[in-house]
């Protein structure tokens, strides 16, 4: 039991750094629009938060309870808020940024309401 | 040089954002892992507003993102105190070796 306990931290570990190696090693093909001086740079954030937010989606598929879930979204919500921020400096896109203050007012209501639906209580209360 | 500023904060925010998602998955209880996701995700999502908002300026893009981020760190620890005191009268226990429990003793009065 306990060694597989301990196996299963290691895949764990190994896994995670194996997507960092990848994320920084393997050329990775994204599209760009315009070409600023930093878009190599933009190209690793843009992975590296990608593999954050596969983390959370591992929280959410085995977390035991469903607070485990709804904190896992809570924070996916924040997430992709800050990738609607940062895919506006490549693309010149504007509008992005609006997605991402409506995806953080979303969140946030969503967040209280589930919240009050664990607690037991009705909305209006 | 606004331009290298703006990525520096955006570096320091992805950093924050990763070691969050890491304490996410690592963290063994609701309590242990809202209190790493939360803190850590939201400052480094700040810091990302704040490099959006040092690369554009005062434009309209950067307001923008400056206000996004204000809201976020005004909303995301609400949000958070809202679902562990749900979470607590859900039912859901502490872990195994957990110390103190000052919640618990002071609803029990």
């Amino acid at each position: 039991m306990k060694i597989t306990k301990r196996a299963r931290y290691f895949l764990g570990a190994a896994a995670t750094l194996l997507a960092l190696f990848a994320v920084f090693a393997v050329n990775i093909p994204i599209l760009f629009y315009h070409k600023l001086p930093h878009a190599s740079f933009l190209k690793y954030c843009f992975l590296i938060l990608l593999l954050g937010a596969g983390l959370c989606l591992y929280r959410v598929l085995r977390g035991p309870t469903a607070a485990d879930r709804i904190v896992a979204i809570d924070i996916l919500g924040v997430l992709i808020v800050g990738f609607c921020a940062i895919v506006t400096i490549p693309t010149g896109r504007l509008w992005y940024i609006d997605i991402g203050i409506a995806w953080a007012l979303q969140s946030f209501v969503s967040t209280l309401a589930l919240s009050k639906y664990l607690e037991g209580k009705d909305l209006d209360e | 040089m606004s331009n290298t500023i703006g990525m520096i904060f955006i570096g320091i925010g992805l950093a924050f954002d990763l070691f969050g998602c890491l304490g996410l998955v690592r963290l063994p209880d609701v309590y242990n892992r809202l209190q790493a996701a939360t803190k850590c995700v939201t400052i480094g999502t700040f810091s990302i507003m704040l490099g959006v908002f040092a690369i554009f300026g005062f434009t309209v893009v950067g307001i923008k993102a400056l206000l996004c981020g204000v809201f976020l760190l005004l909303t995301s620890a609400t949000a958070a105190h809202a679902l562990s005191r749900g979470a607590y009268r859900s039912g859901i226990k502490l872990m195994e070796g957990s110390v103190v429990d000052k919640y618990g003793e002071d609803l029990k009065k």
